[in-house]
């Protein structure tokens, strides 16, 4: 099995090697399209900032690249967000592969933006969440997020319900930190690499 | 619901711990690690590691550290200590820390703290505010009736260096300034609290939650898990954070989460 950490400007992905390592999935970090294409598995991570990702990922043709792929895709917090359709974050057009826009939490007295901490996952309809107790901990650290939609297979509530995972055919997505989500990231990992 | 977050903190030399611990069960409770490991396993919700190294060589080894962590652990960590550049914590983050804690530098350059947040995002850069308050006054005397120093008056200055140099900054008027800067999260130390085992500055804690509307990890004074309720009730603190209570055994991780848990503060039961 070949997999194929996306490389792009979106910070720290070193975490999400480790992960890798702790399940013993071999992977490559790279933006080469052929790369890509030819992987078992790619996994799209992020965090950071949304529109200079989407900048990055536009002059090297991922952008269009990435919508196209046919192998199972697993986008994790800003990765998820640049695979809908429109972030808030610095009025940003994104990929448009989940048809859902990305906001802002509002304000709520005593809701600290971001949220930063574990918070339970529900409504699980998903492969990747094969094996997860009901109501999951996960680790989130986001002030954008998902809003409810066709696509969300795992539900979180932060000021309001909103999407913690995405599914649409082979494109995958979660917006917490799987990769320090302890063991219940762990096993979504293992899931994705078994789907 | 969001839980509330419970920190063991470890402090490293030369990528060692440096407080005594006794965890008969651990092969090198020195390893830093290893310790980071055990916590993790404990139930502990984030980790935190203080490099007090001051050497060129030691910095090399905490960057060796912090790659064995982050391949071991998986909770999230951050690391504090010394970090004074972009370039500093881009090799923290690209070693695999979470987050990266920046105390006197954001006090010397506050800029720092933008130029940060906009390089890494807000959600890895803590700021660290270590607070003390200085004796009343005599003219204190005159202006307040109460002997107790008012929040964000004369009480409760930011100190730089360890808690060693007090500086000009209220603590709530600087807790406002990093968040408008790009922080994303505080970690308020009391000085005044630190070491007391008395308890957390619960008032202090509540005024810098209630002025900043970003996480507020609160430390210094933990001694029972009552301190730990009160600063997530009274105290309104996102997390708790303590050393010596933890390493020292005299409270287990999972007893004081179930304790938590039992009287309703949202905990994380699981692994």
């Amino acid at each position: 099995m070949k997999t194929v950490i996306i490389k792009y400007n979106a910070g720290n992905v070193q975490s999400v090697m480790y992960a890798l390592d702790r399940i013993g999935a071999a992977y490559l970090w790279t933006d080469d399209p052929a790369e890509i294409c030819a992987a078992d598995r790619v996994i799209f991570p992020g965090v950071g900032e949304a529109s200079t990702a989407m900048q990055y990922l536009r002059e090297r043709g991922l952008d269009r690249l990435i919508p196209t792929l046919k192998q199972p895709v697993l986008g994790t917090c800003v990765g998820m967000q640049l695979m809908c359709r429109y972030s808030e974050e610095n009025d940003t057009a994104c990929m448009g592969i989940f048809e859902v826009d990305v906001k802002r939490f509002g304000q709520t007295p005593g809701l600290k933006v971001p949220q930063t901490g574990w918070n339970n996952i529900f409504d699980y309809k998903s492969d990747l969440t094969t094996g997860l107790p009901d109501n999951a901990y996960v680790y989130f650290n986001h002030s954008y997020a998902a809003t409810l939609c066709d696509h969300t297979v795992a539900t979180c509530d932060y000021v309001a319900p909103f999407s913690a995972m995405l599914q649409k055919d082979n494109f995958y997505a979660a917006q917490f930190h799987a990769e320090i989500s302890g063991n219940a990231g762990q096993t979504i990992f293992e899931n994705f690499l078994k789907v | 619901m969001l839980t509330k977050r419970i920190i063991p903190c470890l402090d490293v030399k030369d990528g060692r711990t440096v407080k005594g611990v006794n965890f008969v069960n651990l092969r090198d409770a020195g390893d830093a690690v290893e310790l980071g490991a055990f916590y993790a396993e404990q139930g502990a919700d984030e980790l935190v590691f203080l490099d007090i190294t001051a050497t060129v060589e030691g910095r090399a080894t905490l960057l060796e550290l912090v790659r064995r962590v982050a391949r071991t652990v998986n909770i999230p960590f951050t690391v504090g200590g010394g970090i004074s550049s972009i370039a500093d914590v881009s090799a923290l983050l690209n070693a695999g820390a979470d987050k990266v804690s920046i105390n006197s530098a954001a006090v010397r350059n506050p800029d720092l703290i933008n130029e940060l947040a906009l390089e890494f995002g807000s959600q890895c850069i803590v700021v660290a505010i270590d607070t003390k308050a200085p004796p009343a006054p005599d003219g204190g005397a005159n202006n307040n009736k109460s002997k107790k120093a008012p929040i964000g008056g004369w009480g409760a200055f930011v100190h730089t260096h360890g808690g060693r140099k007090p500086t000009e900054l209220r603590t709530v008027e600087w807790a406002k300034e990093v968040e408008n800067r790009g922080a994303g999260e505080i970690l308020l130390t009391s000085m005044d609290s630190d070491g007391t085992k008395n308890g957390f500055a619960l008032e202090l804690t509540a005024a810098i939650s209630e002025a900043a509307n970003i996480p507020v990890i609160a430390s210094g004074g933990a001694g029972t898990m009552a301190h730990f309720y009160d600063v997530f009730t009274t105290g309104k603190a996102d997390a708790g954070l303590a050393a010596s209570i933890f390493h020292f055994k005299e409270i287990e991780i999972m007893a004081l989460k179930s304790y938590l848990h039992e009287r309703n503060v949202p905990m994380r039961m699981t692994r």
